[in-house]
C-alpha cells in the first residue's frame, strides 16, 4: 500500500495543466501499486488553487501557505516537498517537468534517498516488478528503466498524459505546517514574457516558426495574425531563437521546450533532430516550407510547399474564417 | 576563487545513435565522442569568470580512460588542471556522479562554485547539480543564462518556464549552465600545446573514500521510438484547410 505525493506545479496563482496531466500517471501508479495520493500545493495565497484540486481523488489535498514560498526556491521548497513526503508516507513523489519540477525533485530525492525518475513518459513492466519509461538521446531512444530504491521521485513529462477529468468526491482540503528551512539562495526579480496567448507548453494549438522568416519583424508579422486566428501558442526553432527573432522562451526542441498540441503547425522549419524532438508527438504536424527536401516533411501528417510570407497569412485569414 | 567544473563526453549529438541489436545499450563501436554541449557552456562560464576575477578552474570528468580527452580538451580552452575518477559508464547513474563529485569538491576543499552543464545530452536527466547542491547543503542556480560574481556573492539569471528568475545567493554554490549562457571559445594552437603539459590527476573511488557504489536507478532496455510516417503533401491552403476541418478534425 504504497502512497503517492503529487506536488502541484503552479504559476502566478494559477493551475498549470501539466499538474492535471502528472495526476492522470498518479492514477495509474495508484493502481499499479494498490496505494492512493495526494497533492500537495506549495506557495503564498495558493488556498484557491488547492480548491481546485479536491475532485480528483486525492485522500487529502495539502496546502502549505506561507510567505517564505512568495517566490519558489529550490532550497526550501524541495524541503517542504520532502517533509510532507514524510508525514504522509509517500514512497513516490510526482511533479511535472517543468522547470521548477526539474529543479526541485533531484533535491526532494536526495533528501529522501530515493532515486529518480526524470521525464517519465510511462509506467512498464507487469504485477509488482514496476518499471519506468523516458526518453535518452533528445527523445530518439526510449529507455525503460528500473529504480532499485522502495520508492521513487518521478519528473512526469506532462505532454504524455490527458489532463485528468475529475472522478468527483471531495477531498479533504487541509493546512499542513513543515519545515522548509532557510534558503541561502534569494529571489531578486522574474522578468515574465507577457502575452495574452496561451503558455506553449500547455497550448492545443502551437504555431512555430525558423530562420526562413529571415528577421524578427518579418518573424512576428507572419506568425502572430495566423496565432491569432488559432487561439494558438508561438513557438520557434533553435535557429530563430540563435539569430535572435524572438524570446529564448519561444524555443521548441530537445534543449528548449517539449510540447504535444493536437495541432502543431512548422513554418519555414527545416527540422532539425532537435526541434523534431521537441514536437514530434503532436497530434497532427503541418510543415510549411519552400524547401520539398527538407526533413520536416518526413514527420508532417500535411505537407505545403510554397513561400511561407505567401501562404501563411492565406492559411490565416482561412482559418480565422472557419473558425467564426 | 577556485571553481570546480564537471564534463561529461557525449555520443556526437547530431550522429545517428545505434542500439546493440539486444537492446542491452547503445552500440559504441565506432561512435564519435564530444564534450557534452552544455559542459561547454559551463568550462567557458568558468574560464570568463576567471578572467575577471583570477579563479583556479579545475575540470572534473567521470569515467574510463578515454574521458581524459575531454579534459584536455577544457584544459586547452584554458583550464587549470584535471581530475579524472576512474570508473566504468556503466556503472554511474546520476545519484553516483553527483556523490562522487561532491567527494571531489571535498577533497579539494576552499570550491567556491561548481559548475555543471544544465544536463547531458545522451541521459538527459537534468539532475546531477542538484543532487550536488543537495548533498553539499549548498544553494543553486540552474538553466543559467548570466552569471555575475561580485565579492561572495553570485548573481545568476535563469531561463524558466515563462520568462527570466534572477536570484542571489552566497558563495560557495552550485550552477548549471543553460544553452545561452555564452558562446563557447575554441581552443588555440598555443592552448593545445600547453594542455598537454597541465597536470590530470587520476582518483579511484577508493581514493575518495566511496565504497556505496549501489545504482539507484538503472538501464532495463533501450528502444526506438515508433517512427512517425511521412503524411500526405497538400497543393494549396484550401486543401490543407480541408484536411484540418475534415479529415483530421482539428479546426
Amino acid at each position: 500500500m504504497a502512497r503517492i505525493l503529487v506536488i502541484a506545479d503552479h504559476q502566478d496563482g494559477d493551475l498549470k495543466k501539466s499538474t492535471l496531466q502528472t495526476l492522470t500517471l498518479a492514477r495509474e501508479l495508484a493502481a499499479r501499486t494498490g496505494g492512493g495520493f495526494d497533492i500537495a500545493v506549495i506557495g503564498q495565497g495558493v488556498g484557491a488553487i488547492a480548491n481546485k484540486l479536491t475532485t480528483y481523488g486525492a485522500g487529502r489535498v495539502l496546502v502549505v501557505d506561507d510567505a517564505k514560498y512568495a517566490h519558489y526556491l529550490a532550497e526550501t521548497t524541495s524541503k517542504a516537498a520532502a517533509a510532507l513526503a514524510k508525514q504522509t508516507d509517500a514512497s513516490f513523489v510526482l511533479s511535472s517537468t517543468g522547470t521548477t519540477g526539474k529543479d526541485m525533485l533531484p533535491r526532494v530525492a536526495a533528501i529522501l534517498g530515493q532515486g529518480m525518475v526524470a521525464d517519465c513518459v510511462g509506467l512498464a513492466g507487469e504485477g509488482a516488478t514496476l518499471l519506468y519509461k523516458r526518453p535518452m538521446y533528445a527523445g530518439n531512444i526510449i529507455a525503460t528503466v528500473k529504480v532499485n530504491t522502495p520508492g521513487a521521485v518521478i519528473s512526469v513529462r506532462g505532454s504524455e498524459f490527458a489532463a485528468a477529468e475529475p472522478s468527483g468526491g471531495a477531498s479533504p482540503v487541509e493546512a499542513a505546517t513543515v519545515d522548509g528551512g532557510t534558503a541561502k539562495a534569494s529571489f531578486v526579480k522574474f522578468d515574465g514574457v507577457k502575452s495574452e496567448r496561451p503558455e506553449l507548453t500547455e497550448a492545443d494549438i502551437v504555431v512555430s516558426g525558423g530562420r526562413g522568416l529571415k528577421d524578427g519583424d518579418n518573424f512576428f508579422a507572419v506568425m502572430e495574425p495566423l496565432a491569432d486566428a488559432l487561439g494558438a501558442a508561438i513557438g520557434a526553432s533553435r535557429a530563430a531563437v540563435d539569430s535572435g527573432f524572438c524570446p529564448n522562451d519561444f524555443q521548441v526542441g530537445q534543449t528548449g521546450k517539449v510540447v504535444a498540441p493536437k495541432l502543431y503547425i512548422a513554418v519555414a522549419i527545416s527540422g532539425a533532430i532537435q526541434h523534431l524532438a521537441g514536437m514530434k508527438n503532436s497530434k497532427c504536424i503541418v510543415a510549411i516550407n519552400k524547401d520539398a527536401e527538407a526533413p520536416i516533411f518526413q514527420v508532417a501528417d500535411y505537407g505545403l510547399v510554397g513561400d511561407a510570407f505567401k501562404l501563411v497569412p492565406e492559411l490565416a485569414e482561412k482559418a480565422r474564417a472557419a473558425r467564426s | 576563487m577556485k571553481i570546480l567544473v564537471a564534463a561529461k563526453r557525449v555520443i556526437d549529438p547530431d550522429a545517428r545513435i545505434k542500439l546493440l541489436p539486444n537492446g542491452s545499450g547503445v552500440d559504441t563501436q565506432s561512435v564519435e565522442y564530444k564534450v557534452n554541449p552544455f559542459c561547454e557552456n559551463a568550462i567557458e562560464e568558468a574560464l570568463a569568470l576567471k578572467e575577471e576575477h583570477d579563479a583556479e578552474v579545475v575540470i572534473v570528468s567521470i569515467g574510463p580512460d578515454d574521458v581524459t580527452p575531454t579534459i584536455r580538451s577544457g584544459l586547452a580552452m584554458g583550464a587549470d588542471r584535471g581530475i579524472r575518477v576512474e570508473t566504468e559508464d556503466a556503472a554511474l547513474d546520476s545519484d553516483l556522479a553527483a556523490r562522487i563529485l561532491v567527494a571531489v569538491a571535498k577533497h579539494e576543499g576552499d570550491v567556491d562554485i561548481i559548475l555543471l552543464g544544465k544536463q547531458a545530452v545522451d541521459g538527459d536527466n537534468n539532475q546531477v547539480g542538484q543532487l550536488v547542491a543537495e548533498y553539499m547543503g549548498l544553494p543553486q542556480a540552474c538553466f543559467a543564462s548570466e552569471v555575475s560574481v561580485s565579492g561572495t556573492t553570485v548573481t545568476v539569471t535563469r531561463e524558466v518556464d515563462g520568462g527570466l528568475e534572477t536570484l542571489s545567493m552566497p558563495l560557495p554554490a552550485v550552477i548549471t549552465a543553460d544553452l545561452r549562457l555564452n558562446e563557447p571559445r575554441y581552443a588555440s594552437l598555443p592552448g593545445i600545446m600547453k594542455a598537454k603539459r597541465k597536470p590530470i590527476d587520476e582518483l579511484s573511488l577508493a581514493d575518495l573514500g566511496i565504497t556505496d557504489t549501489a545504482l539507484k536507478v538503472e538501464l532495463v532496455r533501450l528502444e526506438e521510438p515508433p517512427a512517425r510516417t511521412a503524411g500526405v503533401m497538400v497543393e494549396s491552403v484550401d486543401q490543407l484547410m480541408d484536411k484540418l476541418v475534415n479529415v483530421a478534425k482539428v479546426l
